[in-house]
């Protein structure tokens, strides 16, 4: 589903992904592991099309095609969308308003997708404003959910929930991501930025690549990577070449 | 209740003026209106109101009926202020309407007030707005102009309000006027014990130049104003608003919110907030954003000169932000449906207290400047 080639990215003057190659499947979810700063968020921002990173060299390939130029709006309509970290705040936009607007034409039930994630008290609100972590996400999520990308996303979306609201994220994302259907009826992919790896319990991920210093350092068995992780720190994926 | 108001018939406008005026929050079919004042150029068409309790008249006829109106005429504007209320107050033929809601009554469904300018010339017109004890009035006022008055024309209006011991008015007023119109408006309230006074303005559309300075005084303990503007300056427009408060009244407060948007034109928009008493609170608000090359010049101030007034401005001039952009391009939205809605969201103020055919009114007149891509 989503093919990247030999991808280099400048933001501002410095280059901050060199030679990114990264190869994911329909049905599958992958997760990105990495220390802090060591570009995973910009290799999202990327993907999704965000005009401040550059690509100076390589491809990214979407359903076969090549969606290296265009922007974040083309490749939403293609079926690329993401949970973003720290979305910004939108003074008078509502939440409800947004979730029209995305929608468009398609008849989604907003109110009973909103009260599925408990956000039907936050559709008069402005969007993310005075939102906990916790409300960015199921936010997040929901537009998703109205969105319903075919390859989605997600920077980090457990960063600032409490327990019960990483059941509740977890779930929906998982619906998102279709793992509530069979292996072979799954369509859907996914990327995932996740620190703490808790997400996990819901995604069922299928591949793990560990990011460090702008270049994919390692790929292998996602559980397998975040165990080692945790056990030794990022300290020998540093010194790693590819494996 | 009286007889309904009849549908308004309207001389020699034609289609074209007609919509300009529906544009102005202004209903000729009276579907949603208790009452009405159309005045074109200087000929009063309609002053009437069905609603018990609350008479609508013309400034003439209110004198004769009112002994002069003596508590209120020219008791809240200065008729020396300056050359526009020298002007209106010399005329010895005045025009203009006087609302008053008498002890205890209230209007759900707004009276409209409708000034509409087809010739050139200056139209001038005096107001006189009053609410008794315990009255709560609702007014729309639509003021436009014919699509082509020729070189131009000027309005100067004088409003003078009085919102007396727990009553309440709210004044809402849109402009729709063109652009080789100049218009001058001059307008003062007085708030007694536990009033409030609501004034909300919106200008979408091209206007020559409009300069006004309405103040609120806010003379009894507990009263309340508020001022809430929301304006669009195109190229060749030049807007000098602003809005005051004095809050003299025990417990009074106030607050002023402006969102201006310059499209090349010029917008002054000033604040003042004066705490002469304890216990009195004020905001002020001005959020300003630059689309193309213009002027926005806020000019925001507060004065306090007692212990235990808490007063406060906040104001920002700026540029739409493009993570705010891309964030929505990322949902799927194209750059312009993306812009629009984050300027829709700009200018979208709600306003407590206001009836919901008035809110529905300002966000359609905001409708109508997103429609045209703002």
């Amino acid at each position: 589903m989503l093919h990247i080639e030999d991808l280099h990215v400048k933001v501002g003057d410095k280059e901050v992904l060199h030679d990114i190659n990264l190869h994911i499947d329909e049905g599958e979810t992958h997760v990105l592991l990495g220390p802090n700063g060591s570009g995973k968020t910009t290799l999202l921002m990327t993907i999704m099309g965000f005009a401040n990173y550059t690509i100076t060299e390589g491809k990214i390939i979407f359903k076969g095609e090549d969606v290296t130029g265009m922007k974040a709006n083309e490749r939403a309509k293609r079926g690329i969308g993401m949970l973003f970290q720290r979305p910004p705040t939108i003074s008078g936009l509502k939440l409800g308003k947004m979730l029209t607007a995305i929608s468009r034409s398609k008849q989604e039930n907003i109110p009973e997708l909103a009260k599925s994630v408990h956000m039907d008290k936050f559709l008069e609100r402005d969007i993310n404003k005075g939102f906990s972590g916790g409300e960015i996400k199921r936010s997040e999520v929901l537009q998703l959910m109205i969105q319903n990308p075919e390859f989605v996303m997600l920077d980090e979306p457990e960063s600032g929930v409490d327990l019960e609201n990483i059941s509740l994220i977890g779930t929906a994302i998982g619906s998102l991501l279709e793992k509530d259907k069979h292996l072979i009826k799954r369509k859907k992919s996914g990327l995932v930025i996740t620190h703490t790896g808790f997400i996990l319990d819901y995604l069922d991920a299928d591949k793990g690549h560990v990011m460090c210093e702008g270049e994919i350092k390692c790929h292998g068995n996602p559980r397998e990577i975040l165990k080692d992780i945790k056990q030794r720190g990022y300290k020998e994926c540093l010194e790693c070449r590819h494996q | 209740m009286s007889r309904m108001p009849s549908p308004v018939k309207v001389p020699e406008l034609s289609k074209t003026d007609q919509d300009r005026v529906a544009q102005a929050g202004i209903d000729l079919a009276m579907k949603n209106r208790c009452g009405s004042y159309l005045q074109m150029d200087q000929d009063i068409i309609q002053a009437e109101c069905s609603q018990q309790g609350i008479e609508v008249l013309s400034f003439k006829k209110a004198m004769e009926k009112y002994d002069g109106l003596k508590e209120y005429s020219w008791q809240a504007v200065s008729p020396e202020k300056d050359d526009i209320t020298k002007y209106v107050a010399a005329q010895k033929d005045p025009k203009g309407y006087v609302i008053i809601a008498h002890r205890g009554s209230n209007n759900i469904l707004p009276i409209q007030a409708c000034l509409y300018l087809g010739r050139e010339q200056i139209q001038h017109v005096h107001n006189i707005i009053v609410a008794e004890e315990g009255a709560e009035l609702h007014i729309i006022s639509g003021c436009t102009s014919g699509a082509h008055v020729g070189k131009g024309g000027a309005h100067y209006g004088i409003s003078e309000f009085f919102v007396k011991k727990n009553a309440k008015i709210s004044f809402t007023m849109i402009h729709n006027w063109s652009e080789n119109i100049e218009v001058y408006p001059r307008s003062a309230s007085i708030v007694e014990e536990n009033g409030v006074f609501l004034s909300n303005y919106v200008c979408m559309q091209p206007v020559k130049k409009i300069q006004m300075y309405p103040t609120a005084t806010l003379r009894g303990a507990n009263s309340v104003a508020r001022f809430s503007s929301v304006v669009i300056s195109t190229p060749g427009s030049f807007m000098d608003l602003g809005s005051r408060a004095i809050l003299e009244g025990k417990g009074a407060s106030a607050e002023l919110i402006t969102r201006a948007i310059t499209k090349g034109g010029t917008i002054i928009s000033r604040g003042h907030i004066n705490g002469k008493t304890a216990g009195t609170r004020g905001h002020l608000e001005c959020k300003g954003l630059i689309l193309k090359d213009g002027v926005i010049y806020a000019i925001p101030e507060i004065e306090g000169s007692v212990v235990g007034t808490e007063l406060s401005h906040e104001a920002a001039v700026g540029k739409l932000a493009r993570d705010e952009i891309e964030y929505l391009m990322s949902r799927g939205l194209d750059e312009d449906e993306a812009t629009a809605t984050i300027i829709r969201g700009f200018l979208d103020v709600k306003i407590a207290g206001l009836p919901e055919a008035l809110q529905r009114q300002i966000d359609s007149s905001i409708d109508v400047a997103e429609k045209a891509g703002f």
